[in-house]
């Protein structure tokens, strides 16, 4: 998959015009994003055919969907066995690309029973090819297409322990598609032992098997019900110190695995279901370190796609250290190294992944709220300038840098002064000119902490201050009262 | 808060066509014949030796010739069809464990077991990895050309080696696929014709002097 992935980047002869329309498809697919509530994300192993008629390596020629007579005959044909059936389950799965052609198959009555026949059959070419018919099928954007391939789910589980890793990938992306679909489908996946199929499974060694499994699991884990079913039944499986390992390991292989499962590992945080088993796990120490080893990859060579992996590990972290404080395993993060990582990743993507910048403040204001330790190490590290410097940006990282130097702020007069000393009075003065109205509050937070705890400065610029005072209304009082 | 993380992610899983310039995962080599004795596979690729030989040789049972799915089930079909000292044993305490990954339940019977993967892991009533063991173990099937057996499955275990050996020579519409419980709508009289004129080639006629019995045309024209 992710191989996959990085190959999309590389520029090729038809290249520009391919460049564009691939950016309108992704800019209207953000669009879409945006819109809905909840993102259903499935995926579709679809290979290009390998040769065409001339022997020249081609696209697959996308071919027309079929009408019902089509489907109707083609399934007969590959019952009879009249002609070569490999070639005609791949002209009925070039077909299944289509939606109309999905639907006429699944009304088709008996068509599901032959396909999982096939499906089940020992050919291993023919198993193959009715596999990627069913992928087809569960990649389908019509619900009672993907709950028509309900049939096929025990034999797909059944298969994940075999060995042949196209095969097995294969029936984890369908079940990962399946499994997004519906309660319907979940409600029958996990009675079928779905979770501790895949607690064997993640042992195998195929970085492509781990990564199908990785997304399989993914899905799950955002389930509506994940929380209450599948959530404990995953913590209580041999999963979770896998994931760990996966996440960490041979990041120049696997990539992709470590994307897939550091999101896991995201989604099981953010529920709070048992935060505390995976903290005893290590789960803490495993991620700082991902995070320091990849901050020093990002000064060694540009890596396509490392914020896929970053921002799930930031949002574990910052969920870890917002947790209360449960049997005795308060979270603890004592290397500084941290920080430094964290001002690599948000220099390094601030024009072009600015997600990435909240996710590392959001972070920072963890770690900065409650230690003095962080706090100083901002200071002493002289990160302060880099974080002024992200006071001008968009609404919400500004609102988070100047939460962050609340933080600092709040420790006492010696972080004030260091602060002071620093300028921060300056920029601030360009933050309360904002219109937002709670940048200005933080800004006048702010502001308190500073002439709290340096008297002197709140006399000596209080009068540059009041004048704003004029211009700002309603916020007025606060400032009133703070000089 | 930061939704716009998961709307890469989202737009990261969406994204995964292959496109044009990939090179593709599947290197080609030239045409090899499968390893085990007696099956003349042919292959050209890799990937489709491996998944051939994990379907049919991997996990075959040496008795019966069946071949399973996985190396758990293989290890459940030779204990329950093929150990004496488990029917022995099967008499007095529940010896027919359940199929499912992580469920530890065991049972008197085999018909006990099928109701417990039917009732409460949901499985299919004709799951083909379940059959009950035959009274006697015979690899031969006359079908009734009458109609289509409903009960009859497509089954990996009851095919033989040498059945799949047939299939593979494609010289007669295999019955090891075409047998869907029903047929699909249509005419039903069609492929009723087709059943009576088919017969198994016995398995020690070669075509041909000296020919190997392999089904050539699985070469993929580059």
């Amino acid at each position: 998959m992710w191989s996959r992935r990085s190959c999309r980047y590389r520029p090729d002869a038809s290249g520009l015009e391919e460049l564009r329309a691939r950016r309108r498809e992704q800019e209207s697919a953000l669009r879409k994003a945006r819109r809905q509530q909840q993102l259903v994300s499935k995926r579709l192993l679809r290979e290009d055919s390998l040769v065409n008629g001339d022997g020249q390596a081609g696209v697959e020629i996308a071919a027309e969907p079929l009408s019902e007579q089509e489907v109707l005959q083609l399934l007969r044909n590959i019952q009879m066995g009249t002609e070569e059936r490999k070639k005609l389950l791949s002209r009925l799965r070039q077909g299944l690309q289509h939606k109309e052609t999905q639907q006429k198959f699944v009304r088709l009555e008996g068509s599901m029973q032959v396909l999982i026949g096939l499906f089940t059959s020992s050919l291993a070419n023919i198993q193959i090819e009715a596999a990627r018919c069913l992928h087809e099928l569960s990649h389908s954007s019509d619900p009672a297409v993907a709950e028509a391939c309900l049939p096929a789910t025990s034999y797909l589980l059944t298969y994940l322990s075999g060995h042949s890793v196209e095969f097995t990938e294969l029936c984890l992306y369908t079940l990962g598609n399946l499994a997004v679909e519906s309660d319907a489908v979940r409600k029958r996946l996990l009675p079928q032992g779905i979770i501790p199929t895949l607690a064997s499974c993640i042992q195998s060694p195929h970085v492509a098997v781990l990564e199908g499994l990785g997304y399989i699991l993914s899905q799950l884990l955002q389930a509506r019900e994940a929380a209450t079913k599948i959530i404990p039944l995953v913590l209580d499986s041999v999963l979770p110190q896998h994931m760990l390992r996966l996440v960490s390991s041979n990041l120049e292989l696997g990539m992709g695995v470590a994307v897939e499962f550091s999101w896991c590992l995201h989604y099981i945080v953010c529920s709070h279901v048992n935060n505390a088993l995976l903290i005893s796990q290590g789960i803490v120490s495993t991620l700082v370190l991902l995070l320091l080893e990849l901050a020093s990859m990002i000064s060694k060579a540009a890596t396509e796609g490392l914020e896929l992996l970053i921002c799930p590990v930031l949002r574990c972290l910052s969920n870890l250290l917002a947790e209360d404080e449960t049997d005795g395993c308060k979270v603890q993060i004592q290397d500084e190294r941290l920080l430094v990582a964290l001002f690599l990743f948000m220099q390094y993507f601030l024009q072009q992944h600015p997600f990435i910048v909240q996710e590392c403040l959001w972070l920072l204001n963890n770690l900065t709220a409650d230690e003095p330790i962080f706090c100083s190490a901002v200071l002493t590290l002289d990160l302060l300038p880099a974080l002024l410097q992200l006071l001008p940006c968009s609404r919400m990282v500004t609102l988070l840098a100047l939460t962050v130097l609340c933080n600092i702020a709040e420790k006492g007069p010696a972080y004030c002064h260091q602060l002071h000393q620093k300028a921060v009075l300056p920029s601030l003065l360009s933050t309360l000119a904002l219109s937002d109205a709670q940048v200005v509050g933080q800004s006048l937070e702010l502001l308190h902490l500073l002439f709290l705890h340096l008297p002197e400065v709140g006399l000596s610029s209080g009068f540059q201050f009041l004048c704003i005072v004029q211009r700002l209304g309603n916020h007025g009082g606060k400032l009133t009262a703070t000089t | 808060m930061a939704r716009d993380g998961d709307i890469h992610r989202h737009l990261y899983l969406q994204d995964i066509l292959t496109n044009v310039t990939e090179v593709t995962e599947r290197s080609k080599v030239s045409e090899f014949c499968c390893n085990i004795v007696g099956c003349c596979q042919v292959f050209d690729t890799l990937e489709g030796y491996e998944h051939h030989y994990n379907t049919l040789h991997r996990n075959m049972c040496s008795f019966c010739k069946r071949s399973f799915p996985s190396g758990h089930l293989l290890d459940t079909h030779i204990l329950e069809w093929h150990d004496s000292l488990f029917q022995i044993m099967a008499e007095k305490q529940n010896m027919y464990q359940c199929l499912v990954e992580g469920c530890a339940e065991k049972f008197k019977s085999s018909k006990d077991r099928k109701d417990h993967l039917v009732k409460v892991h949901l499985y299919p009533s004709d799951f083909r990895f379940d059959k009950p063991k035959k009274a006697k173990s015979s690899t031969k099937h006359s079908k009734p050309p009458s109609k289509l057996d409903a009960s009859v499955p497509m089954d990996v275990n009851v095919e033989t080696y040498e059945q799949s050996q047939v299939d593979s020579m494609e010289i007669c519409p295999s019955e090891s696929v075409a047998n869907p419980t029903q047929p699909v709508s249509g005419p039903i009289s069609s492929l009723q014709e087709k059943k009576l004129y088919k017969s198994r080639i016995p398995s020690t006629i070669c075509f041909g002097q000296g020919a190997s019995r392999g089904f050539k045309s699985m070469k993929k024209k580059v």
